[in-house]
């Protein structure tokens, strides 16, 4: 039997944002990207670069990754000025090659926040998310023996609707791509997934009013509805978590 | 009364301000619309139609206070929030490409307010701040509209103001919180509708004039 095989060799030309550290002036700095298959993932194509790069002892590329399987949420930067690439509901570890072509400019950019310093070329310092999630992302449970599974009724819709939140993996793709780098999907998503299940409902007031003061303190932008981040979210969190984020608020501000 | 200012302070307060004020300035105009298609009924009528208004009295000076306070909130927290978002992001993208999200109206509200907001202030020095004794505002307007520049500016001034309110309009639900696959996909075709409506139907008021002088 023969097998078909479409894979390729494309040369590439990257434009990669390099930045030594954190209040260094950094800028865009051209490499060739020679024979990368099209089987390759993007994070691959780096690797083959950086593995030159080393060879030739310059500085390699830094950028963050970990599970490489679109889960951890680690991976990201904007490529041709989208974060995590072209594709939709893909992480940056997840985009092949194959959607690139021979002699392509591809330009490289780390995720841009006021909330996100750049640690280091396309690393950036995700922390203000935690302190978000510190802030409320949490429900308090008292130990004691296990309970018994399924005590809890939860309605199929509710735990549905929690799970799509759920999905959010932390990466930071809305805020790169929201023209005012606002956090409001990711706060929109951690608030959410709580206040539809029941047991996170006693602290949903608290949690609502904690996490929009930790987000507006860490230095994010204001929503204006642009809906640029449901359409980059690798994870396809839609709006209607900000809108639900928007009544708890006016829940837990106003009544 | 802390936990009000905190409110109201923060990012989502803020625009919780910008939704209701918009609101209430697409109620306003939806009136100021209904009102000004008396014209099309002939001279009498849209003169009968101002002498009523003002013989609302004391009525009319709330209503107008109303709308300046409402103008000065949406103005004010606008600013911040525009200012607020520049701040955001200092370093900017060397190469930014829509994912699709975004409209002419979500991508130019400030500019388009902006613009809006100069606009009002001519409109209130045209047909507003203006010697009533002797004439009518039927001969006002007339008058104005016989000028071609003024017309141009009207036309695109309302062409402004439905842009803006293309995304204003269903953006002020979602602010709000009112955002369900159910009945989101009937507020934004309501919002493209009501922009059309604006647009159009102030829009072409000056261009009668035009022709019928
Ligand atoms: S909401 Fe989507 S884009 Fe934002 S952090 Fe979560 S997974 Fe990433
Ligand atoms: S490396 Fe884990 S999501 Fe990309």
């Amino acid at each position: 039997m023969t097998q078909q095989n479409s894979s390729k060799n494309i040369n590439l030309t990257l434009k990669v944002w390099r930045q030594v550290g954190p209040n260094v002036k950094g800028r865009l700095e051209t490499y060739q990207a020679n024979h990368i298959s099209t089987d390759m993932s993007f994070l691959e194509m780096l690797d083959v670069v950086n593995e030159e790069l080393i060879l030739n002892h310059r500085d390699p590329i830094a950028f963050d990754h970990d599970c490489r399987e679109g889960i951890c949420g680690m991976c990201g930067a904007m490529v041709n000025g989208r974060a995590h690439g072209p594709e939709k509901g893909t992480t940056l570890c997840q985009l092949h090659m194959r959607h690139f072509s021979d002699q392509d400019t591809v330009i490289i950019e780390p995720w841009r926040s006021r909330a996100f310093r750049i640690i280091k070329d396309l690393v950036v310092d995700r922390s203000a998310f935690d302190k978000i999630i510190q802030a409320g992302g949490y429900i308090s449970v008292s130990a004691g023996g296990t309970p018994d599974a399924n005590v809890i009724p939860v309605p199929q819709e509710a735990a549905e609707k929690a799970m799509d939140a759920a999905a959010c993996i932390g990466c930071g793709a809305c805020v790169a791509s929201c023209p005012n780098a606002s956090a409001m999907l990711f706060v929109g998503a951690k608030v959410s997934h709580l206040a539809l299940l029941p047991q996170g409902i006693p602290e949903a007031a608290i949690r609502a009013l904690a996490m929009v003061k930790k987000m507006d303190d860490c230095g994010f932008g204001n929503c204006t509805n642009e809906t640029e981040c449901e359409a980059e979210c690798p994870k396809e969190i839609s709006i209607t978590n900000i809108a639900r984020l928007n009544r708890e608020y006016i829940k837990a501000g106003l009544l | 009364m802390n936990w009000l200012a905190d409110v109201i302070g923060s990012s989502i307060g803020k625009k919780m301000l910008m939704a209701l004020t918009g609101l209430g300035f697409c109620v306003f105009l939806f009136g100021h619309l209904a009102g000004n298609m008396t014209i099309y009924g002939g001279k009498d009528a849209f003169n009968s139609y101002a002498e009523h208004l003002h013989s609302l009295g004391p009525l009319l000076t709330v209503a107008e206070i109303g709308l300046l306070l409402f103008a000065t909130v949406h103005v004010l927290s606008g600013t911040l929030l525009f200012l607020g978002n520049l701040k955001a992001r200092p370093q900017r993208y060397a190469m930014k490409k829509s994912a699709g999200g975004r409209t002419v109206g979500s991508r130019t509200m400030p500019y388009t307010g902006f613009l809006v907001l100069l606009f009002v202030v001519f409109h209130l020095m045209n047909f507003h701040f203006v010697d009533k004794t002797n004439t009518t505002i039927f001969q006002i307007v007339n008058n104005a509209f016989s000028d071609p520049i003024y017309v141009g500016i009207y036309v695109a001034a309302m062409i402004m103001v439905g842009i803006h309110v293309s995304h204003g309009f269903w953006s002020a639900f979602q602010t709000l919180g009112a955002n369900h696959p159910k009945y989101m996909p009937f507020i934004k075709g309501l919002s493209i509708g009501f922009s059309l409506i604006v647009g159009m139907g102030f829009g072409f008021l000056p261009i009668y004039f035009l022709f019928l002088s």
